[in-house]
């Protein structure tokens, strides 16, 4: 079961990622079609610009998995240190970490994000506009929602990294190695780091559907990635729009949440069945 | 007291960050309409108090709000943000409530149900439907529950506020995914406690499976439920957000998202101050249950 589910996730990936190239150029472009409904000629039939909704889902999907992906990095770096200091260091430090953790889970985070996103974006674009970087200028917004959920979804894995490092501290080859005169960081990364490979693997799986779910948030909102760029949230946002009593457009609703359920269940599935395997070993 | 005194920090960070992020951003909260001549400018500025450095202008808005006064909308004018928070409040609240004592409710029937039943169809069957609800987040869940609902059946109202049928679907879109986690929850830590020694004793002495349950495993598996129920406020709460915003809800949600756009400050200010001030007491409260319910951590 666990590998026909990973079998069918790698193979959505790559229809997301290859996908768009088997279509011919114009279908990214507005038709004269908007509000068709799904045919042999538009599988998921056209937005309310008369683009192809699965050329359009296939490109928001891409996006959406990026994000899920890098954003769940940078929790994996910021929460495996953070745990790890914390748990190492103990005492009053270790205290004080774990408070701050407790604080950050009771407040409303993504509010926070959602403010930070929009002060940062124009000072960005304008620094890169300055330094010349025009990579930069079309896909800072997509650079900074990375960068922002990474910074709000770490605790989780902090505080399980945390817990892993208090019980792993006291194992012997920790002592031995303290003995040895090794200095903290070298213990942290050769010995303890190594040991906690497990955790961090169940921990970064459930994470990336996490920050899929915060990032379809933000665009929902029009907040997060923008037009003429799409994501899931974007792409739901319009279908939501779209459903009305007088024009029932159930398909540009329909589509995109089909394919955000599919890639959320396959992951938490994927991360509850590692989660389960890990705790009998 | 150390806990109001940590309120206060909070708070006082929450403030502080709030009125940088919004003032550090290019452009002041009167761009986006048609350009106003420099002189009226001015003058909007002098009234909103936005004129000065900007060291100045933080230390204003702190005494301001020392005051009690969390001054006027720069983009509703002539409405305080006061005023506005006094109607659109009760709404998200009433909206909140309703969600979390959904998620609580069913979460806790269900978890404990089905822990009651280890291996069961029912089991098997909540553990997928878990997984399904966990991965339907509000945004994807509402327009669906719309279209099936309302649109489709014609059995409830698309939106609005104000009757019972029109809280159903909002509440429910809300709490699902809660309900699945504390269920989750509840039940692996119920299954554990079963296997304990008091339990056993209980069994011995004859009670019912329904008393044992209820009485006995159910009062300490309860505790990561409690604990879970202050980050669950703040998911509840940015969760309105959106959920306002799918059924035209009237509430602060929708507020908040357009102050960030407007660069209304006060508003945003004003708004989270109110958010973060209730989520601090209701993790307060819940603390406070936390030990009443296990005494086990005053001795410690």
């Amino acid at each position: 079961m666990v590998l026909v589910v990973m079998l069918f996730l790698l193979g959505m990936m790559a229809l997301l990622l290859i996908g768009p190239y088997f279509f011919q150029k114009g279908y990214a472009e507005p038709t004269s079609m908007p509000f068709a409904s799904p045919s042999w000629q538009h599988w998921c039939g056209t937005d309310l610009n008369g683009r192809d909704l699965f050329y359009r889902m296939l490109t928001g999907g891409t996006i959406s998995l990026l994000v899920g992906f890098a954003g769940a990095l940078i929790t994996l770096f910021i929460g495996t240190s953070y745990g790890m200091i914390a748990g190492y260091l103990g005492g009053w430090c270790d205290a004080g970490m774990t408070r701050f953790i407790d604080i950050l889970y009771s407040i409303p985070r993504l509010i926070f994000i959602l403010i930070f996103i929009n002060a940062f974006n124009e000072r960005l674009q304008q620094t890169a506009n300055h330094l010349g970087w025009s990579w930069l200028v079309g896909s800072s917004r997509i650079l900074i929602l990375i960068v922002s959920l990474g910074l709000i979804e770490w605790l989780t894995m902090a505080r399980l990294v945390r817990g892993q490092t208090l019980s792993l501290k006291e194992r012997s080859f920790v002592a031995a190695a303290q003995i040895l005169g090794e200095r903290p960081v070298t213990i942290l990364w050769r010995h303890i780091f190594p040991n906690l490979l497990g955790v961090l693997m169940v921990t970064l799986t459930l994470s990336i559907p996490a920050v899929i779910i915060d990032e379809a948030f933000l665009s929902f909102l029009g907040l997060g990635v923008q037009a003429p760029m799409a994501s899931l949230g974007s792409l739901l946002a319009e279908g939501a729009a779209a459903i009305n009593p007088l024009r029932g457009a159930w398909w540009i609703l329909l589509f995109p949440a089909f394919l955000l359920l599919l890639l959320l269940i396959t992951l938490n599935y994927l991360g509850n069945e590692l989660r389960e395997f890990h705790l009998k070993k | 007291m150390t806990r109001l005194l940590s309120l206060f920090l909070v708070l006082f960070c929450v403030v502080s960050i709030t009125f940088f992020l919004m003032r550090l951003s290019p452009g002041g909260p009167f761009d986006a309409e048609r350009k106003l001549p420099p002189a009226i400018e001015h003058q909007l500025l002098l009234k909103y108090r936005l004129d000065g450095p900007l060291w100045q202008q933080y230390t204003d808005y702190l005494k301001d709000l020392l005051h009690g006064d969390l001054r006027l909308s720069t983009k509703y004018r002539n409405r305080s943000v006061v005023e506005i928070l006094a109607q659109t409040l009760p709404v998200t609240f009433s909206l909140g409530a309703c969600a979390l004592l959904m998620a609580l409710g069913f979460g806790i029937w269900i978890g404990a149900f089905v822990a009651a039943r280890p291996h069961s169809f029912a089991d098997h069957l909540a553990l997928h439907f878990a997984l399904l609800a966990v991965s339907l987040p509000a945004f994807v869940l509402g327009p669906l529950l719309i279209l099936f609902f309302s649109i489709w059946l014609h059995w409830l109202p698309v939106g609005g506020w104000g009757s019972f049928s029109q809280l159903l679907l909002p509440s429910i879109t809300l709490s699902l995914p809660f309900a699945a986690v504390i269920a989750r929850l509840l039940r692996d830590q119920l299954r554990e406690i079963l296997q304990d020694d008091f339990i056993r004793t209980a069994r011995a002495k004859g009670l019912s499976q329904q008393s044992i349950i209820y009485h006995h495993a159910l009062r300490v598996a309860i505790l990561p439920v409690v604990s879970y129920t202050g980050p669950l406020a703040a998911n509840l709460l940015t969760g309105s957000v959106v959920v306002e915003t799918i059924f035209h809800i009237p509430g602060a949600g929708g507020f908040l998202v357009n102050s960030i756009l407007n660069r209304d400050g006060f508003l945003l200010g004003g708004i989270v101050i109110v958010y973060c001030t209730l989520l601090i007491f209701c993790n307060f409260f819940v603390d406070v249950a936390y030990r009443y319910l296990d005494p086990r951590i005053t001795s410690r």
